[in-house]
């Protein structure tokens, strides 16, 4: 009986695992193959220019000035966005999951249209929000008596220009998960914490938090791996200037593949980023098995 | 569910038509990829070749400048390409070393159309790779200066800048013309290339040594035309960062630049922004010359047609292809959409000589280089040069330590190369 019933289900797994089979861990493993030859433009010609050059591709990236810059950014981006990411949709999901809101679901909507909206076109508008003379940022900046800033074109600002504009794009997916954690919440426990007299400090600190802890983690990983693989925001704002300062792993790693066909060098530069992925990951996973001993 | 039934009998018994009557009639296609409003336009060149051919169909599909050689590529690689195709003079190369070129010679040999005289040298040229032919010339461009004759006027010339010197000069001049406003003399922006290749072949430099296998940007004839086009930078004197100037068109009609160096693509839209009381105030002149040398050279673009050696029907191309070629038809696309004839007869024509945008044309394209032909040139000037002007230019490194660093970089990018030709050996 058992061995039918398992018989049906790999009948019934198999076109999936098939189509991930073939769709993925091929190309997956055709391209960890590639990283250690010089697949170019040549080889795309006459194959037998194919040479295998065992780490060299994995050694160059350690000496590639470029790379570390695009690594350096990366990081940036992903230490600051990804922290500011989960407490503005947390702090928006909090609010919206008051009693006192009226009209929740107007806000909810509006909140997470930029999520669905295309990037090409929020990308032209934030263009136009952070032109130096027309802006809007530059408007508010110069009523208030601060200098504008040349926000797209000045190295310093443009990585806190594309952050702030992937953190408003993408904050509203994070927000409802964070409404739905909250509304998991059993109302019981704040109404203990009222008649115990608990401040709004103690009760977050207290209920809210830890309550939501299993939701933080999970936004936490999905988050920062989605901001590990930044590149379409840069790629349509600024394309990666100006002097690289908003040149992303991903971004560079499209360049060489795709644009100068370095085929084998574009893909240790991804291997590299699956690594940094993983360990960071394992780090955060780490975290959560001490979190739930407690 | 019938209805899909319908469909396919429908598109089966089509299929089994068309077969049958590509066997009758012997109609052969070709399909021809051309890029932007290049494609737009030749669609409307076809009728007349076809009505000329009757046993020839021509398949026009367009594709975007943008996507262009990706799509070439991966077209190639999963043996896709179309039967002939319209390529960037800068390409050729690459796709020459791809092996997906055809060669023209045999053709050019029979053609009454087509040969080597009819031809401006320099574009010419930039299609023969190892002695042989693998592009016709199409339409030409080349990048001269355009620029307001009101302002030269006011900072005292009378004529375009005819030397470096001068052109350093009179951008000093218009500058003083605006004490304390953000008005720039020329814009010279750092994304650009072609300005700093050009400059460095008027200075005489050697672009690659080594039989084009390293960089040799660090040569001081080079490094003098570098040095040269940051200084315009340094002094404020061009604005930098592409973000400052968003039209260039306006920025032109409101005297925010006063020169540019660019191609004939822009002439139409310089005529549309320059109106009214503007519209006799820009003119375009030949490039200022190194030291006494003028016009100064340029460089040689365009696109031309080429045949891909996977294509079975490279007769049918090759008509379509001296059809485009026919003085005729290369004054049609010029009227249609202002893309300079490659072929000299059809400069004779008064369209082309009435024009007074067009004369400095002729007059550069008498001097043009061409850019070394190998695979490699796009990804070291578009990603490494481009990159180390701008670094540059914002004063992060200096001229030595940008060349060294770009001629490093270069080596490296041509490593295949040099293994090539070791194996050669």
């Amino acid at each position: 009986m058992k061995s039918s019933n398992s018989k049906v289900a790999y009948f019934f797994l198999a076109p999936a695992v098939s189509a991930i089979f073939v769709f993925f861990f091929i190309p997956v493993i055709a391209a960890f193959i590639i990283s250690f030859t010089d697949f170019d433009i040549y080889t795309l010609g006459d194959f037998s220019t194919l040479r295998f050059i065992g780490f060299d591709n994995y050694l160059r990236l350690l000496n590639d000035d470029l790379f570390w810059t695009a690594l350096k950014n990366t990081f940036y981006f992903v230490v600051v966005a990804s922290p500011l990411s989960i407490v503005v949709s947390l702090a928006t999901a909090m609010l919206l999951n008051n009693k006192l809101i009226k009209f929740k679901a107007i806000f909810r909507l509006s909140y997470f249209i930029p999520v669905v909206t295309t990037l090409v076109a929020v990308a032209i508008v934030w263009r136009f929000i952070y032109h130096y003379d027309f802006g809007l940022v530059n408007y508010l900046l110069r009523i208030i008596g601060i200098n504008p800033v040349d926000w797209l074109g000045n190295p310093t600002w443009a990585m806190p220009a594309i952050i702030m504009m992937s953190v408003w794009k993408n904050f509203g997916y994070n927000m409802i998960i964070f409404i739905a954690g909250l509304q998991n919440i059993p109302e019981e426990l704040y109404d203990a914490a009222e008649i115990e007299g608990a401040n709004w400090w103690q009760t977050f600190k207290s209920i809210t938090f830890p309550m939501l802890a299993p939701t933080t983690i999970f936004i936490s990983i999905i988050t920062i791996i989605g901001y590990f693989q930044l590149f379409a925001e840069p790629y349509v704002m600024t394309q990666g200037g100006p002097l690289n300062s908003t040149l992303s792993i991903i971004q560079y790693m499209y360049q060489e593949g795709f644009r100068w066909w370095n085929m084998g060098y574009s893909a240790s530069i991804a291997f590299f980023l699956f690594f940094i992925i993983f360990v960071v990951t394992l780090i955060q996973f780490k975290f959560q098995k001490s979190d739930s001993l407690q | 569910m019938k209805f899909v039934w319908k469909i396919s009998l429908l598109l089966l018994s089509a299929a089994l038509i068309n077969s049958c009557s590509n066997k009758e009639g012997d109609v052969k296609t070709i399909k021809f990829w051309a890029f932007g409003v290049e494609a737009e336009y030749v669609s409307m060149l076809v009728p007349k070749f076809e009505s000329r051919n009757p046993g020839i169909k021509v398949l026009v599909q367009q594709i975007p400048w943008t996507a262009a050689q990706e799509k070439l590529v991966t077209a190639f690689a999963s043996d896709n390409t179309p039967d002939a195709c319209q390529l960037g003079n800068t390409w050729v190369s690459q796709f020459t070393s791809l092996n997906a070129l055809a060669s023209l010679d045999d053709f050019i040999l029979e053609s009454t159309v087509v040969n080597k005289e009819k031809y401006f040298e320099g574009i010419w040229e930039t299609n023969i790779i190892d002695d042989k032919v693998f592009g016709i010339p199409w339409y030409m461009d080349t990048r001269l200066l355009f620029y307001r004759v009101d302002i030269l006027n006011k900072a005292g010339y009378n004529h375009p800048p005819k030397n470096w010197d001068e052109l350093l000069e009179v951008c000093r001049k218009i500058k003083s013309l605006y004490p304390g406003k953000t008005k720039y003399p020329i814009f010279i922006p750092t994304n650009e290339w072609a300005t700093f290749i050009i400059f460095g072949l008027q200075a005489g430099a050697e672009l690659l040594k080594d039989n084009n296998s390293r960089g040799n940007f660090s040569s001081n004839e080079f490094k003098e035309a570098f040095d040269y086009l940051i200084q315009f930078h340094k002094e404020k004197l061009t604005p930098f960062g592409m973000l400052l100037v968003t039209n260039i068109y306006q920025a032109f009609a409101e005297d925010y630049i006063s020169m540019y160096i660019s191609g004939p693509w822009n002439i139409p839209e310089f005529k549309k922004w320059m109106k009214g009381n503007l519209s006799d105030k820009w003119m375009t002149s030949p490039l200022p010359g190194f030291k006494n040398e003028y016009p100064g050279v340029s460089l040689a673009g365009g696109s031309s047609l080429v045949i891909f050696n996977k294509s079975q029907n490279k007769t049918e191309a090759w008509k379509f292809i001296e059809y485009l070629s026919e003085v005729e038809t290369q004054l049609e696309i010029y009227k249609l959409i202002n893309n300079l004839p490659a072929v000299k007869d059809a400069w004779e024509d008064s369209v082309l000589k009435n024009d007074i945008y067009i004369e400095a044309f002729y007059e550069q394209f008498q001097k043009v280089k061409a850019t070394p032909k190998i695979p490699e040139w796009e990804h070291i000037v578009f990603s490494k040069l481009q990159q180390y002007a701008e670094y540059t230019a914002r004063g992060v490194m200096s001229t030595d330590e940008a060349l060294k660093k770009l001629d490093e970089d270069t080596d490296r990018i041509l490593e295949k190369r040099r293994w090539f030709l070791s194996r050669k050996r």
